[in-house]
């Protein structure tokens, strides 16, 4: 890596900081801090009477399943896709290409509505033939991993294509030679190669799956201690005058997605050789 | 047996790679494709390891007809231009990856990367990661890892091309001395004449998708088959009505026996060498002759930028007619 020379200190420089520093603080770390701070403003109430409502649990218990469901999903269709973006030459891949951002485009509410028409059990496309065989998607969990799933899709992607192009084929390559069969050749060659791009994405994603909202209220139907997920029970809360718990659930919901950054950041190496 | 190439063919897209080529690689030896670049010897190379895939005719290694034979069936050693060090592994592991895909014991393993990095060189780097070797020292190790799985053939993709020319120079000697003692068939791709000629008992000279020529790096010199060849193995001028190496024209400061004379007119000293370009008089070849002569030489003859000279070609030389 490069080695930053460092320009030489004058008022500008300090000016640039402060600007910086009091745009995060008004816009990011200040809002922040006031839930942590109402959370605890009695002490430990709060969270204690969040912790032994059944909706407030439940509804954590739900999210939790269904993230995890929604990043397993990304994890793997996330690898598969880049692959195909990356390795291979076909007709429309920029247009694959470009689809991929779209659910980061388009509002999760308009996601939710497509996914209701499409799978909906009384006049949804598929829904009522799903039905009919037992699966019921739209209002229940299957329905909220693929709302989660769908708005999360593109962050995995987005973090292992770039490393792909980098580290081309040769490896892959001089591992073919050597007598390794494709499924090796991933396991052993690509796989590490990608490993910590995948491991940010899949953070990114989990954070973007505990956080989302308006797919989820749409596809859910919003059905306490069944449908409802942690960010619907924080709004819902709000609204009923049980600020205590919406802080909570709120500062609960935060506190799994920062943890989940600072473990990658501290277990992230320092310094990634790259061998050029 | 060796390699046996017949009627190979390869096109990217109305691009011809290849055409019809056909060429025997003998068993055992230490092979040169040479040519310029785009001229198709590293397609030609990257098609007998099956990293590509040929549009027609058949390949045969060893005997064994490998033309459908995917890339990892075929036993065959690559090295790559750029190394292709698996970068999250360390030099040792680099070179034992193709035991292992064998799976091998793991004793066997240890004993046969200890014995490749001892042949190699890099014994004492055995626990570095490849970034933090030298590129020369990388180079080594993807031999070795080449050579850790008994390729029935070894094939070099400009081995030598991304590294210095002092390291260079010293891989080549090196190479030389390996491939004496273990002997296994050897093709590398290289647009540098004089690794070739150095290195390679057989030099196929590629250009344009077509073989040009092969043979011994002497009858390529002394007997090349175009006027290609002549060129691309070294630097020729037209003295008269042929055409002869810089270092073949003898030069004189009086008329003896002489073909064309004329003033130098450029002086270009280049360490040991002076490169001189001397005009004519004879109105029929006005183009400047190309002449080297050594720094001894031009002080004892003391020649000096426009004085006129005879040039004539040396006792010995070979002169081609055209």
């Amino acid at each position: 890596m490069a080695s930053r020379l460092a320009p030489p200190r004058t008022a500008g420089t300090y000016v640039r900081r402060l600007v910086v520093v009091v745009y995060l603080f008004l816009l990011v770390i200040w809002p922040v801090a006031l839930v942590v701070q109402k959370t605890f403003e009695g002490g430990l109430d709060n969270l204690q009477t969040a912790l032994s409502d059944p909706v407030v649990t439940d509804a954590l218990q739900l999210t939790v399943v269904v993230a995890l469901w929604a990043v397993a999903i990304n994890t793997v269709f996330g690898v598969g896709i880049s692959l195909l973006l990356v390795r291979y030459e076909f007709p429309g891949r920029g247009v694959l290409s470009a689809l991929i951002d779209l659910p980061l485009s388009v509002s999760p509410v308009v996601v939710g509505l497509a996914l209701l028409l499409a799978y909906g059990g009384t006049n949804g496309t598929f829904g009522p033939a799903l039905e009919d065989a037992g699966l019921q998607i739209a209002f229940a969990t299957p329905g909220i991993v693929m709302a989660t799933a769908f708005v999360s899709l593109p962050l995995v992607i987005r973090e292992i294509v770039p490393v792909l192009q980098e580290i081309g084929t040769e490896q892959e390559q001089a591992a073919t030679s050597l007598g390794a069969g494709p499924w090796q050749t991933f396991r052993r060659i690509t796989l590490p190669s990608i490993k910590w791009a995948l491991v940010y994405g899949v953070v990114l994603s989990l954070a973007r799956a505990l956080g989302e909202f308006g797919a989820v209220k749409i596809v859910s139907g919003n059905i306490a201690q069944q449908t409802q997920t942690a960010t619907l029970v924080v709004e819902q809360k709000y609204q009923d005058f049980e600020k205590g718990s919406a802080y909570a659930t709120s500062f609960l919901l935060a506190l799994i997605a920062v943890a989940a950054l600072v473990v990658v950041t501290i277990l992230r190496p320092k310094d990634d050789t790259d061998g050029h | 047996m060796g390699i046996e190439i017949r009627g190979v063919d390869k096109f990217f897209g109305d691009f011809v790679a290849l055409k019809g080529i056909d060429l025997s690689i003998p068993s055992g030896q230490l092979t040169a494709l040479l040519g310029p670049s785009g001229g198709g010897k590293s397609t030609l190379l990257r098609i007998i390891a099956g990293l590509e895939s040929a549009d027609g005719g058949t390949i045969e290694i060893e005997g064994l007809d490998a033309t459908g034979l995917p890339a990892q069936k075929r036993n065959v050693g690559f090295v790559f231009q750029h190394y292709a060090a698996f970068k999250h592994m360390t030099v040792a592991k680099n070179v034992a990856f193709g035991l292992e895909i064998r799976k091998q014991p793991k004793d066997v393993v240890a004993k046969k990367v200890d014995e490749l990095l001892r042949l190699v060189h890099l014994e004492q780097f055995a626990h570095r990661l490849p970034s933090q070797l030298s590129g020369g020292q990388r180079q080594r190790m993807a031999l070795a890892r080449a050579l850790a799985i008994e390729p029935s053939v070894l094939l070099l993709d400009e081995p030598f091309g991304a590294l210095d020319a002092k390291v260079r120079k010293e891989l080549r000697d090196w190479l030389r001395r390996l491939h004496d003692e273990v002997h296994v068939t050897t093709v590398f791709v290289t647009h540098d004449q004089e690794e070739a000629l150095e290195v390679a008992s057989n030099i196929v000279v590629i250009n344009e998708g077509r073989i040009e020529q092969v043979g011994t790096p002497d009858d390529l010199y002394d007997r090349p088959a175009s006027e290609f060849v002549l060129s691309f193995l070294g630097p020729v001028t037209r003295l008269g009505d042929h055409l002869i190496r810089p270092h073949d024209i003898d030069i004189t400061r009086y008329e003896h026996a002489a073909t064309a004379s004329g003033r130098i007119t450029r002086w270009t000293r280049v360490g040991f060498e002076i490169r001189l370009e001397v005009t004519p008089d004879d109105v029929l070849h006005p183009d400047p002759v190309q002449v080297v002569v050594t720094r001894t030489e031009a002080t004892a003859l003391q020649l000096h930028e426009g004085d006129l000279v005879w040039l004539r070609p040396r006792v010995g030389a070979e002169a081609f007619a055209r």
